[in-house]
């Protein structure tokens, strides 16, 4: 171990006291990076996320059409259902995240990266990009699969739709990340987060139109933020520009997104977390 | 006598550190005032039981858990104003392992020498020198899901160094390891003491205590019971240790001991059936014992003469012993 002898070299300083927020972007790129190899290296998990919205679009969609042009929204059943799909999958996709941060806890990874300098926000954002870059890549499989059912491209709606999944992503896998931190175990994490996901998918309108809805139904819907999202999805994809849900979906999705990140990397920075 | 030994090089100070864990039903005091001194380039050994507290300071040092009050230094930054400084500083190698089983050996030292700062070239000629230095270059560029429990753990320990810390704190680093695979770590240990790192680690094992450490401190249930060489801390228990097998009647025998001049100590293991004394030379006291035994009429079951271990220094200060607990 001859080249260790510089465990003698008390002098040597290795970045000690770089820029807070350099070190925060480098490590985030050196997270990133490590879970993305890592997660491409066991492709199964992306490969079941693509399956299930591609059932409904193949086994589901066709039954569509005529809810959707009963309920008046003015575009054909696939550029109405497939940003739904979409949304649908930003959110399945990134809120089960938790779980491989749970197998890394039991793995000692997290630990050993806590005694390390390394920046705390670091963590969860590395983690959170990835799931944001595999989610975008599903999505572009899913939009060219769902061409030949009829879909209408509009190639800047589409780049925006892709803005708000980033954004919804990143609501839901900080939470994801700092719930599995808290909690440290599957068998508590799945339970959580089915309980939470299903109401909110099934009050988003992302499978039938809320105009179908009765009264109450309509209004639950109306303050579930990721209705704001998906209807915001819908008009961006559409190249709908005038449409007022835009605005209000996407600064809804962002602000959710700020407080999701800093909620979760105070988990990640408190002791013993 | 004999004060604290002198230390001139101090790398771990602790001054009454505490730590209480809070439940909603009860409150663990896991660590109730330890006060530490390490060297510079000494392997310290931190005896104890499972549960004595042992980890939980451990994980205090390296900047894990906060302690509940008290102070301490760590290679020479203070460990609540400045724990970036001490993460900087030291490597701690978890006992639950430390990497995950799809990553390759080569892939988790690269990272790890990224997230103290290297540079991206500067972690890979290091990443190599530290598989070559711990013999893992064959395996490199396999997960470590394939390793051998040997090998996980001789990463787990590159991974702690590879920023060239001055202090390691390694937790059980040889629990569940074969006998070929403890003797290697403990060459593995020794190597880097040479080279100048001071080594804290934590053990459950007697003789991984007493071959191993230079120095060593015993905990129980929190509290630091003896602190010392392992000679010295041998001394301590002064002479041999007889033991004698008592079938029931290990009151009246333990009375009859307790009244002979040579016996410095004894004490009465109902559970065992061993009645435990300590005497100044037990050749010549032995034949004494039988003696006095056969003439009050007891029949003991077994005898035996011991030097003194840790195992009796553990048990001179708490009232049990640590090969029991550890069974």
């Amino acid at each position: 171990m001859t080249a260790n002898s510089a465990a003698a070299q008390t002098t040597q300083v290795i970045a000690t006291e770089r820029a807070p927020r350099m070190r925060t972007l480098r490590d985030t790129w050196l997270i990133f990076h490590r879970s993305l190899v890592l997660t491409i290296r066991q492709p199964v998990w992306i490969i079941f996320g693509i399956m299930y919205p591609v059932l409904y679009l193949v086994l589901f969609g066709p039954l569509l059409n005529g809810a959707v042009s009963q309920a008046g929204t003015g575009v054909s059943a696939y550029n109405w259902f497939v940003p739904g799909l979409l949304v649908q999958i930003a959110l399945f996709g990134t809120a089960f995240g938790g779980f491989g941060l749970i197998a890394e806890l039991r793995y000692g990874v997290v630990e050993r990266m806590r005694v390390t300098p390394m920046s705390r926000t670091a963590m969860l954002l590395g983690r959170s990009l990835r799931d944001v870059v595999i989610l975008l890549t599903q999505a572009l499989i899913m939009t060219v699969l769902a061409i030949p059912f009829g879909l209408h491209l509009d190639v800047a709606g589409i780049v925006l739709t892709f803005g708000v999944l980033a954004l919804i992503a990143l609501v839901v896998a900080p939470l994801s990340y700092a719930a599995a931190l808290i909690l440290k175990s599957e068998d508590a994490f799945a339970p959580l987060v089915q309980g939470i996901v299903m109401p909110l998918l099934l009050l988003s309108g992302i499978l039938l139109p809320m105009a179908l809805a009765p009264d109450w139904l309509r209004f639950l819907s109306s303050i579930n933020p990721l209705t704001h999202a998906v209807d915001a999805a819908r008009a961006l994809f559409n190249g709908d520009w005038g449409n007022s849900e835009i605005a209000i979906g996407v600064g809804l999705t962002a602000a959710l997104a700020a407080l999701a990140v800093w909620v979760a990397s105070r988990a990640f920075s408190r002791a013993n977390a | 006598m004999t004060g604290p030994t002198p230390i001139r090089n101090v790398m771990i100070q602790t001054t009454d550190l505490r730590r209480t864990f809070k439940s909603r039903k009860s409150t663990v005091e896991a660590v109730q005032g330890v006060d530490l001194n390490v060297a510079a380039g000494e392997i310290f050994g931190f005896l104890g039981p499972n549960g004595a507290g042992k980890t939980t300071t451990l994980r205090m040092l390296a900047t894990l858990i906060k302690p509940t009050s008290g102070d301490a230094t760590v290679a020479g930054a203070d460990l609540r104003r400045q724990p970036q400084l001490v993460r900087q500083r030291i490597g701690y190698v978890p006992q639950g392992g430390s990497t995950d089983p799809a990553e390759t050996g080569r892939g988790e030292l690269v990272l790890q020498g990224r997230l103290y700062g290297m540079s991206g070239a500067d972690a890979k000629v290091r990443a190599s020198e530290v598989l070559a230095a711990l013999d893992l270059e064959a395996a490199a560029d396999r997960g470590t899901g394939t390793y051998s429990g040997g090998m996980r753990r001789r990463l787990d320990v590159g991974l702690g160094i590879v920023h060239r810390p001055h202090v390691l704190f390694l937790d059980e680093p040889t629990t569940g390891l074969d006998p070929q695979a403890r003797a290697r770590m403990w060459d593995e240990i020794r190597n880097l003491r040479a080279l100048g790192t001071t080594v804290f680690l934590t053990t459950h094992y007697l003789e991984e205590a007493d071959v191993l450490c230079d120095r060593l401190a015993i905990i129980d249930h929190g509290k630091i019971v003896a602190e010392g060489t392992s000679d010295q801390l041998k001394q301590k228990v002064a002479g041999d240790v007889v033991t004698i097998g008592v079938d029931g009647s290990g009151d009246s025998v333990l009375t009859l001991v307790q009244a002979m001049p040579f016996v410095r100590e004894a004490s009465h293991d109902a559970e065992a059936g061993l009645v435990r004394l300590y005497v100044d030379r037990g050749e010549t006291a032995v034949p004494h014992l039988l003696r006095s035994l056969d003439a009050a009429g007891y029949a003991p079951t077994s005898i035996s003469l011991n030097r003194p271990s840790l195992d009796d220094v553990f048990l001179r200060q708490t009232g049990r012993s640590l090969r029991e607990e550890a069974a």
